[in-house]
């Protein structure tokens, strides 16, 4: 897929296996990990002890950041590892959603076993999906993915007896009779599966099926030379891949209350392809850095076009625009100028900081 | 069980003529695939931004329609050199997947930037054909349909003509069948990749005029570059004959669709995903299409 497979930068070595194959490749790197992961578990406490420094509304937006976040991962197992392109991740995130209420409403599974058996059901899809798409690659597989994308659509819009037909209530979980409603312990659980998911990618992408998956990607004709079963990975790598949907779907559903048919559309699955290009294609932390900026930049947008339309009144119409325009030019222009991702821009920057004055 | 034949003989008519002009769109879509590689996402977005120039011009600067239709030419063809250098050349030789992406985000912006200039609303043409309207085997055609039903051919027998004869479309043909070749025997591949985003974009623009004729113009006409998928993967990617057959058969068959939805399934929205059915039993049993090439590789 990417014609640099680890892009790195200059002065940048690894001179043992072990080293190359290490998580963090230094100890700073390691603590920082640890340091900004517990920061994340303190920001519900802060919130609690002084809402003027974390307010709810921030609570909810890193709510929201978790949850793509995952979807990200999926989709960046996906194009990033496999090299296999979907243009119908929305639908996959949705099915999860879908699923993990219908489990909770008919069943009455309790909601933070749903959660995780919704992402097992749209695995399974996935693995449905998976199989015919497994004979074609690039642009075909695109486009097959895309059809997938509006069956499933149609698909919601239909099954009434999954979804009602416009959408379904979600509750919030419930853990020993304590009720999660309140977003800050809603929080904790989006958290633990956020963890839960960079953690086994990470160590997805560094085993043997990993390794196998960035085989196929770079040069499968050589892969499957070197006994590795193309349609097992490329299926495998879409069951992955619709786990983590499913799974951010169904956190997503219960994080909202409400599953709308009308949520899940090729909109969606764009966002979440801009989301791994702009945050960097096969890069774990990129999937976060990514999600992160996705879900930032229409507010962004938003106030710096108001800001922008009191000094020229004739913008003021054009608010909305801006915002969504903003998106489309983000993806061209970080293609054009910076094809690997914000997490290369991060490497670069701490590449010239470590190397100073010799730093090409 | 009784069906409405003469309903399914007009829906099949429908079909033909909208294939048509699908067929033409996919055209332009294979156009630019064949010679530069790329896989246009943002066609549709060609295809109403054609369609708005032209309405702009009638509605906001009171021309004529045929210097309004002129000007949007004209417009489209620059427009499509200027999104050929501005974003595509930079990303030559770059993997598929950015390429794709370039072109989605492109019409993300496309579409937020139009629905800011020219509204959220459908507007209509100044009716041109004062409602005429032509018989045809007991069959009631627009003059609309009819005009359309024209320009596609006309705009396929130029294509024919400007690939079979022409000196550009022949160094086009040469840069599509292999570039190091063609660039080594003197053809600008960067002249040939322009141009064909220019006709590609012309094209797309002749073809939302026309659909803007009969249904008005809005956004959502550029559901037709959604349309174009199913049917340039029945004709095969790189075959223009197949991408107008295919255009046709899609046309027919959402046509069809909908008839045996309508009169006998009764499930609703059949129109709307039966062609990507179709899309996906094809890529199974025949994913180079009708008139692909089939890619063999060798190591």
């Amino acid at each position: 897929m990417s014609h640099v497979p680890y892009p790195r930068p200059c002065g940048d070595f690894r001179t043992t296996y072990a080293e190359d194959a290490s998580l963090y490749k230094t100890r700073p790197a390691f603590r920082a990990a640890v340091a900004i992961t517990l920061l994340a578990a303190l920001m519900p406490i802060i919130s609690w002890t002084m809402p003027a420094v974390v307010s709810t509304a921030m609570i909810s937006n890193l709510i929201q950041i978790g949850i793509l976040a995952i979807a990200a991962l999926g989709l960046n197992v996906l194009v990033g590892f496999t090299g296999q392109i979907s243009l119908g991740h929305a639908a996959f995130f949705g099915f999860g959603a879908f699923s993990s209420a219908y489990l909770v409403n008919n069943f009455s599974v309790p909601v933070l076993l749903a959660i995780p058996a919704a992402g097992i059901v749209t695995a399974l899809v996935g693995f449905l999906f998976g199989l015919p798409a497994a004979r074609l690659k690039g642009l075909y597989l695109a486009i097959a993915t895309l059809a997938a994308q509006f069956i499933l659509e149609d698909f919601f819009a239909r099954a009434t007896w999954f979804t009602e037909g416009y959408g379904v209530t979600a509750d919030r979980p419930v853990l020993a009779g304590l009720s999660l409603a309140d977003d800050r312990w809603f929080y904790y659980v989006v958290l633990f599966w956020v963890i839960i998911s960079f953690i086994g990618v990470s160590n997805l992408r560094r085993s043997r099926d990993g390794r196998a998956f960035v085989a196929v990607r770079d040069h499968y004709l050589s892969a499957e030379i070197m006994g590795i079963n193309l349609t097992k990975y490329r299926v495998l790598s879409f069951g992955v891949s619709s786990f983590f949907a499913g799974l951010a779907g169904a956190l997503y559903g219960h994080f909202l209350g409400f599953v709308s048919v009308e949520a899940f559309t090729i909109l969606l699955s764009i966002q979440f392809l801009a989301m791994i290009i702009i945050g960097g294609l096969g890069s774990v932390t990129g999937s976060l850095l990514g999600a992160a900026f996705i879900f930032m930049l229409p507010p962004t947008m938003q106030s710096f076009a108001s800001s922008l339309a009191e000094i020229f009144p004739a913008m003021q119409q054009g608010v909305a625009y801006v915002k969504e325009m903003a998106i489309g030019l983000a993806i061209i222009l970080f293609l054009i100028l910076e094809p690997e991702g914000l997490i290369h821009l991060w490497r670069r920057i701490r590449a010239s900081w470590k190397l100073f004055p010799f730093s090409h | 069980m009784d069906l409405n034949w003469n309903l399914l003989l007009q829906l099949l008519l429908n079909g033909v003529i909208v294939g048509m002009l699908y067929g033409v769109v996919a055209m332009c879509f294979v156009l630019i695939y064949k010679s530069t590689q790329v896989v246009n996402f943002a066609q549709g977005e060609f295809v109403v931004l054609g369609a708005w120039v032209c309405w702009s011009m009638i509605a906001w600067m009171e021309l004529h329609f045929i210097p309004a239709f002129l000007f949007a030419l004209v417009f489209m063809t620059l427009y499509g050199v200027i999104v050929q250098v501005v974003v595509l050349r930079p990303l030559v030789g770059e993997p598929i997947i950015s390429v794709i992406m370039a072109t989605i985000g492109l019409s993300i912006f496309m579409q937020a930037l139009m629905n800011w200039v020219f509204g959220n609303n459908a507007e209509s043409f100044p009716d041109i054909f004062g409602g005429w309207k032509i018989e045809i085997g007991g069959l009631q055609v627009e003059a609309g349909y009819l005009l359309s039903f024209v320009l596609s051919i006309v705009v396929m027998l130029a294509f024919f003509w400007f690939f079979k004869y022409s000196r550009w479309g022949l160094a086009m043909r040469a840069t599509a069948f292999n570039q190091q070749v063609a660039a080594s025997l003197g053809i600008s591949t960067r002249q040939v990749f322009a141009m064909a985003w220019a006709i590609s974009a012309l094209v797309s623009a002749i073809a939302g005029i026309v659909l803007g004729l009969v249904n008005g113009v809005s956004t959502g006409l550029a559901f037709i570059g959604i349309k174009v998928f199913p049917a340039v993967i029945v004709g095969g990617l790189d075959s223009i004959v197949g991408a107008i057959l295919g255009g046709v058969i899609i046309g027919v068959l959402e046509n069809g669709a909908e008839f045996v939805d309508g009169q006998i399934l009764k499930v609703g929205n059949m129109y709307k995903v039966a062609p990507f059915y179709v899309l996906i039993l094809i890529l199974m049993i025949k994913p180079y299409g009708l008139f692909g090439t089939k890619d063999i590789e060798r190591v």
